[in-house]
């Protein structure tokens, strides 16, 4: 599990798994749409908790290579702001078969979306903007008059 | 018990507070207990369900019990990818 502020280039990374016992690879590339639920998406930024980012991102890649027959698995992800189109997100996977690379490669993109902790912020064409799957947090903040300012 | 925590904010929970962590006394058996007393600061409506935590930089549940002296991170909802 690799966390970095550069830019992915998804062709070195697969080289980096090239090995002739492997008969498939896998690779999942997240990329940075211009649009979520109806808003027109400029830009965004990623807030990663990199101690712990990584530490789970190696807990999911350990039981990724505990449950399917792999020969490697790499997962690397981005942090800071990313224009539209930027590579978010990296997942390789090399088995013997296909079979295995494709729901290897699945299982890490699926549990590092929802284990990690890193938080997306969108900022959208109209000027305004907020973390993703945070509803309820910081934006309507208005709507808790107790709360204490600092 | 009244205890010593340390709080980090991450995220929305940060934006709303408007600070990243904070030293707090607080009566709290749980890690719960230290969110929920602190929904004043963090301004969260989230169900804690969506929510993480970690406590001394190892992801916790909810119902673990925080020490004197221990860390808490507030995780709000995740969204990686």
């Amino acid at each position: 599990m690799r966390i970095t502020a550069d830019r992915i280039n998804p062709d070195e990374l697969r080289n980096e798994l090239v090995d002739a016992a492997a008969g498939a690879y896998v690779g999942f590339e997240g990329w940075i749409r211009n649009h979520n639920e109806g808003e027109q998406v400029l830009r965004l930024e990623y807030e990663v908790y990199e101690p712990l980012a990584l530490a789970e991102g190696a807990k999911v890649i350990a039981e990724a290579v505990e449950k399917f027959p792999l020969l490697h698995a790499e997962c690397v992800h981005r942090s800071g702001a990313l224009d539209i189109g930027e590579c978010a997100v990296w997942v390789g996977v090399t088995s013997a078969h296909r079979d295995e690379a494709f729901a290897a490669c699945r299982f890490i993109i699926d549990q590092v979306k929802v284990r990690l902790p890193i938080w997306k912020k969108e900022h959208y064409v109209d000027g305004h903007s907020g973390w993703v799957n945070c509803e309820r947090c910081a934006e309507h903040g208005h709507t808790h008059p107790e709360a204490v300012s600092s | 018990m009244t205890k010593n925590i340390t709080v980090r904010y991450f995220a929305g929970f940060r934006e709303h507070a408007g600070i990243d962590k904070e030293t707090i006394a607080v009566e709290a058996s749980t890690a719960a207990d230290v969110y929920k007393k602190l929904q004043h600061r963090h301004g969260s409506a989230e169900p804690l369900g969506h929510c993480k935590v970690a406590i001394n930089d190892q992801m916790a549940d909810w119902d673990a019990a925080v020490s004197d002296g221990d860390t808490v991170l507030l995780f709000p909802p995740v969204a990686g990818g």
